[in-house]
């Protein structure tokens, strides 16, 4: 079978769409999410997404079905907050390394059956490491700047402990995603360094993707797009790229700048445009592809996909307008000057 | 990771790629890429608790407020990078670090430049790590300990991605000597890099810098033991960085700052020739080294380089004699005693900024508002500037310098409006607009930028909001830029020709993405035409070609008026259609031949009993720091004076009726800053030439026996407008003699520079609000690179070639071509196809050799650089090829081993036809 670097090499990779949008479309309540493992738990857990995948794993793997079926090369495990940190909300911080284990696991039994019809189109999944809920550049307390709510320490024993449960679930790589704050993100790198290295096998590939919270064109922590590139530089990522906050016609400037610097695959999955008044997506599959093949027919892009409001149509939409045209380059890293 | 590496190396076509340079790249908010011509980046000291008492009490005290105010200053002060040491007994270091760094990161002004965290304890180090979202460097870890710990730092510290300043230790302790400095690197190198896995670009070295001049003998050579390693390390490993704290080497006379500054400039002055690129020094109290007063600069040097053995004494002497310094030279003060306001003026009208800072505190405290004295006394000064300009009673080189003087009034003012802005918002919620925001930028692969300086000198005189964003902007750069500035106008300026179709680029993306603002053209390739023809169609809210800096003002002021807007526009519209018009009917009206055709028509075409000269040297040969006094006589003066926009011939300008007295001005500033230059070696000379056997194997193609070893083919282009009978069709390649003949043949290449050095001058020029030293200088390199390519060339003729052995020729002889042979330049009339220059630069190995590189549209870095060919033939002649028929590109692609699209691309300029 082939590798998720030689796909990338061949073609323009999916990425799946919101899983969140699908949980949604569910209209589950707060005894679906409890089920019957959680039923006396002290604390509301409706809207815990990633709880689901102890819960209601059916409904967990049948959306990642219909992302395979819209044509996703990499879906995401559904454990963008399973972290003790994230899950310390409803109180769970005791299950997050738990989560992280089933959450692969279905996704791997998904993938591996859509490889299994089609070994020439081989499906992989992406341990999903979201952002949290505290972060370590910013102080939660205006008059107070030098404060912090959390330590470098606990955010890298809590990645370290998502990042054990995903491997061990058997992701084929992670994804460190909605980065705001390029610190927090930093940890995650050092979790992931210091767990390969105390497990002593080889790294698994990592995907990077920030996020642009708005016109300024910088991270919510401040940094510039190169300048959080280079940040993360370290890890070697398989790809870069930028996720959420903004519509994919507002992330093109930032997609062309960062396929011009990155030495590694770019990847963008931008949100299904801008939320109107009611904080609802509107731009339609149609309207999301037709941005999305603009960006790959400028030579932009390595792997493309959707975040918030995307759903399997928007992500076929893509698939089917992508399908034809190449991936981009990528560029020679010299080792002498030149 | 290595996956990634092989697929890519396998998968993808081979033409397409990018590189990317292995930079050290660091970063705060903001990037910091450190390219070979960032010369020497200034690391900030002052927050540093062993080396400021100030800053060591404000921590102790918890004053963490005032101590990031030390910070800011450093920034301000041109710092590129903050050092930040909490070493103190007294301290708890880890604390004080966590502390200090998480409350500079709410300091966007500060943390956008990236930290070097400096310890001798790792867990403090360790603790500033832990702080960082930007890519820092670690100052630092060493052998000191013994290899496990030092791979264990080094592990740590490449888990955070943060570069290493590795110092110059080993289990014995530090290296003195030049051989220990390098072997101590070299072996902390392979370890890192073959251990550790460390990329070598993320290592800088400290070979240690030690005091000097101390009176004890050993001392002597400390200098220049830093020197000679710093330029071996180099050699042995290219990749890495050298640092060092420069303050130590002037340890034995501390309390005499005049001397300790001096010397720091001298010891700069010389490690940074030898490849040390970056320092921490004191951002706000370096010289520039030609500003030493001329003894004290030589006593340094002395010391420094140990070349003479009293130099200590000399220098110790010297030292007691300083107390209180500065030459007074009797000046006209009687304007002194006016009002302010007439103080103001004449010092804007007459240039003068000694008393300019003063003089606008006086005022600000006169006015109610900071921008009064904007809008007061200084708009009324450059009113009268402007009008005196304007009627031809001023010329550009003052215009000039009365910017420099509002450049430092307004630099004065600033805080005190940015402050009442603050005010202001706060108070209304509201905003303060201001006249007119005007973008420059000169376009992505290209490099110079003399005349778009002028514009935004002359602009930003004229009350307008510039932002120059520099060279080698692309276009989602600028046009990112102007949405978020919300500019009124975009300005774009190019020299060399591929940047023509940049522009139409920038056109076009700015259509894409629905701009309105209008667009203005400029730089010395454009012309009314290119920009009626080519730009003007591709964006409908106005693009007008600006012929110079002087026109830039009324333009703008037409296109900033609304009453005056549309029917400007309209009248440019209207102009630009008639060229547009009379440019497709005139280019039917020429006749041309087949290529086959013009091939049947070369310039020689009977080589019977010629015998070509053969040359003295053959192969490559490369000059270093050549004498600039020697190449200064051969300058051309006349466009020196066109740069500046007075136009006339030289010497007859000097004594011109309206332009003569500032000509002469300005002839005495050039004079005076090129004796500086030639003294105080400012610029560093580097040429490369080379001189092979050559031959033309087929009608346009030239085929030499490269230095390297193998054969090039030279690709040249023939004219193919149908000339009158006699004429030839002419081709470089006419001039070598072909294979058949059985004739041995050679030709030659040349690159030369003077632009080496220039940018640390230019930075300080920038610093100092000095556009006019600053365009000065540049317009200065430019004349001397064109006066070294002349130099060289006669020399070629009479020595290395020795084809014109006898040649005498006056200086005018040679300004007007008068010499035998030629030296025609790639992507300049006679060969207009640029990518050939890779041909010359590779045969020259001119990169390596001269330090010029080529950008992406082969413009040359830096921008006073020449190169060309050596055609030696009595009868080579420039010549210029005209435009070209479309069996020409596809005969040329087939020869560049190019689609047909890729030869168009390049040739664009010289088609006949349209695309």
């Amino acid at each position: 079978m082939k590798s998720l670097s030689q796909c990338a090499a061949e073609r323009i990779l999916i990425i799946d769409g919101a899983m969140g949008t699908m949980i949604q479309r569910y209209k589950l309540e707060e005894e679906d999410y409890r089920g019957e493992r959680f039923k006396n738990h002290h604390s509301d857990v409706k809207g815990n997404n990633d709880l689901l995948c102890l819960t209601q794993p059916q409904i967990i793997e049948d959306i990642h079905k219909e992302y395979l079926e819209a044509g996703a090369d990499i879906i995401e495990t559904n454990t963008f907050s399973s972290t003790t940190i994230a899950m310390a909300d409803y109180d769970m911080q005791h299950l997050a390394f738990e989560m992280n284990v089933a959450a692969a696991r279905i996704a791997k039994k998904a993938a591996a059956e859509y490889t299994l019809k089609n070994p020439d189109k081989p499906r992989f999944v992406a341990g999903a490491i979201g952002p949290m809920n505290k972060t370590l550049s910013l102080s939660p307390d205006v008059n107070n700047p030098g404060f912090r709510s959390v330590y470098f320490d606990e955010v890298v024993a809590a990645y370290y402990d998502q990042i054990k449960g995903l491997h061990e679930g058997g992701v084929d790589v992670l994804l460190i995603e909605t980065i705001f704050d390029t610190l927090n993100s930093k940890a995650a790198i050092y979790a992931i360094k210091k767990y390969f290295r105390d497990i002593n096998q080889p790294e698994l590939p990592v995907m990077i993707s920030g996020t642009i919270t708005d016109a300024s064109g910088r991270t919510l922590s401040g940094q510039t797009l190169e300048a959080f590139y280079i940040s993360v530089m370290h890890i070697k990522p398989f790809s870069v790229g930028l996720n959420c906050a903004l519509g994919g016609a507002q992330m093109r400037p930032h997609i062309e700048e960062l396929s011009q610097i990155a030495a590694c695959n770019v990847s963008c999955y931008p949100n299904a445009g801008l939320p109107n008044a009611f904080g609802e997506y509107d731009e339609t599959p149609d309207e999301t592809a037709h941005i999305i093949e603009d960006f790959a027919k400028e030579g932009f892009v390595n792997i493309v996909g959707g975040c918030c409001g995307t759903t399997p149509d928007h992500i076929r939409h893509i698939a089917e307008h992508v399908k034809s045209l190449k991936p981009r380059p990528l560029p020679v890293l010299a080792t002498e000057l030149v | 990771m290595s996956e990634t590496l092989t697929t890519e190396d396998t998968l993808r076509d081979q033409d397409d790629k990018k590189v990317i340079q292995p930079f050290l790249r660091l970063s705060g908010l903001e990037p910091l890429v450190v390219r070979p011509e960032t010369n020497f980046l200034n690391i900030g000291e002052r927050t540093n608790v062993t080396g400021s008492k100030k800053f060591a009490r404000l921590i102790r005290e918890g004053l963490y407020e005032e101590a990031l105010s030390v910070a800011r200053q450093q920034v301000e002060n041109g710092a590129q990078i903050l050092d930040v040491n909490m070493d103190d007994a007294l301290l708890d270091g880890e604390v004080a670090m966590t502390t200090f760094l998480n409350l500079l990161a709410s300091e966007p002004d500060i943390s956008r430049i990236p930290v070097m965290i400096d310890s001798s304890k790792f867990s403090i180090i360790e603790a500033g790590l832990k702080c960082l979202q930007g890519k820092c460097i670690v100052n630092s870890i060493s052998l000191k300990e013994g290899e496990e710990k030092f791979i264990e730092h080094a592990m740590i510290c490449k888990s955070f991605g943060a570069a290493v300043v590795v110092m110059a230790f080993d289990e014995q302790g530090q290296a003195d000597t030049e051989e220990k400095k390098v072997s101590f690197c070299h072996r902390a190198y392979k370890i890192l890099t073959e251990k550790v896995g460390y990329d070598p670009q993320d290592i800088i070295f400290d070979p240690n810098i030690f005091a000097i001049a101390t009176g004890i003998e050993e001392h002597n050579n400390y200098a220049v033991d830093f020197i000679n390693a710093t330029r071996r390390i180099k050699q042995l490993m290219p990749l890495t960085s050298i640092s060092g704290g420069v303050s130590n080497i002037s340890f034995s006379f501390r309390g005499n700052d005049v001397v300790r500054e001096a010397m720091h400039s001298a010891f700069l002055y010389h490690a940074i020739k030898e490849g040390m690129n970056m320092g921490i020094v004191n951002a706000g109290m370096l010289q520039i080294y030609d500003e030493i007063e001329p003894t004290l600069r030589e006593l340094c040097d002395d010391a420094i380089l140990n070349r003479r053995e009293d130099a200590t004494e000399r220098l110790i002497n010297y030292a007691e004699t300083v107390k209180a310094k500065g030459k007074v030279i009797e000046k006209d003060e009687t304007w002194r005693l006016g009002t302010v306001q007439a103080r103001l003026s004449h010092a804007l009208v007459n240039g003068i900024t000694d008393y300019i800072e003063a003089d606008t505190e006086e005022a600000r405290q006169l006015y109610p508002r900071p921008l009064d004295v904007i809008e007061g006394p200084l708009m009324d000064g450059m009113n009268i500037v402007g009008d005196l300009f304007g009627s031809g009673k001023m010329f550009l080189p003052q215009v000039v310098k009365s910017a420099r003087v509002m450049k430092k009034s307004v630099a004065v003012l600033t805080p005190f409006i940015e402050e009442e802005k603050l005010r202001l918002v706060e108070q209304n919620g509201g905003k303060v607009k201001a006249a007119g925001k005007i973008l420059l930028a000169t376009v992505k692969g290209d490099v110079h930028d003399i005349g778009k300086n002028i514009v935004g000198v002359v602009l930003g005189c004229n009350g307008y909001d510039i932002i120059d964003m520099g060279v080698m902007v692309p276009a989602d750069k600028i046009l990112q830029t102007a949405r978020l500035e919300n500019v009124d106008i975009i300005g774009l300026s190019g020299l060399i020709t591929p940047s023509l179709d940049e522009m139409v680029h920038v056109a076009r993306e700015m259509k894409r993405q629905n701009f309105n603002v209008p667009l203005l053209i400029g730089g010395a390739t454009t012309s009314r035409t290119h920009t009626a023809v080519k730009i003007a169609p591709e964006y409908e809210h106005g693009v007008v070609h600006v012929l110079d800096a002087s026109r830039s003002v009324t333009v703008t002021g037409s296109l900033l008026n609304k009453a005056l807007k549309k029917n400007f526009l309209g009248e440019v519209t209207t102009e630009y259609d008639k060229l547009n018009e009379s440019f497709k009917n005139k280019k039917s009206t020429k006749q041309f031949l087949s290529i086959a055709d013009a091939r049947k028509n070369k310039a020689i075409t009977d080589w019977t009993g010629f015998v070509p000269v053969k040359p003295k040297e053959l192969g490559v040969q490369v000059f270093h720091a050549y004498d600039l006094a020697e190449i200064a006589q051969y300058i051309d003066w006349q466009p020196f004076f066109i740069s500046w926009e007075l136009h006339g011939k030289f010497p007859q300008i000097l004594t011109d009726e309206i332009v003569g007295v500032e000509a002469t001005r300005l002839y005495n500033d050039a004079k005076d800053m090129l004796k500086r230059i030639i003294e105080e070696k400012w610029l560093t000379a580097n040429a490369v030439i080379g001189l092979f056997p050559a031959s033309r194997t087929a009608d346009d193609t030239i085929t030499v026996e490269s230095p390297k070893g193998g054969k090039v083919n030279l690709e040249s282009i023939r004219q193919q407008v149908k000339k009158a009978p006699g004429q030839p069709n002419y081709s470089l390649a006419d001039f070598i003699a072909p294979a058949e003949s059985g004739i041995q043949d050679y030709m030659g290449g040349f690159a030369v520079t003077t632009g080496n050095d220039i940018e640390i001058w230019l930075e300080r020029f920038k610093q100092d609000h000095d556009d006019y030293s600053s365009i000065m200088l540049k317009a200065l390199a430019d004349r001397l690179v064109e006066a070294f390519a002349e130099l060289m060339h006669e020399r070629v003729r009479k020595e290395w070639w020795g084809y014109a052995t006898e040649e005498h020729l006056s200086k005018e002889d040679l300004i007007k071509e008068e010499y035998l042979g030629i030296r025609p330049a790639p992507g300049y009339p006679a060969c207009p196809e640029h990518t050939e220059k890779y041909k010359l630069f590779d045969m020259l190995d001119a990169t390596e050799n001269t330090g010029i590189s080529l950008t992406e549209s082969l413009a040359m870095m830096p921008a006073s650089s020449v190169s060309g060919w050596y055609f030696a033939n009595p009868a080579a002649k420039y010549f210029g090829i005209g435009k070209i028929e479309k069996d020409q590109v596809i005969d040329y692609a087939e020869r560049k081993g190019w689609t047909v699209e890729e030869a168009e691309k390049w040739l664009r300029p010289v088609l006949e036809y349209d695309m």
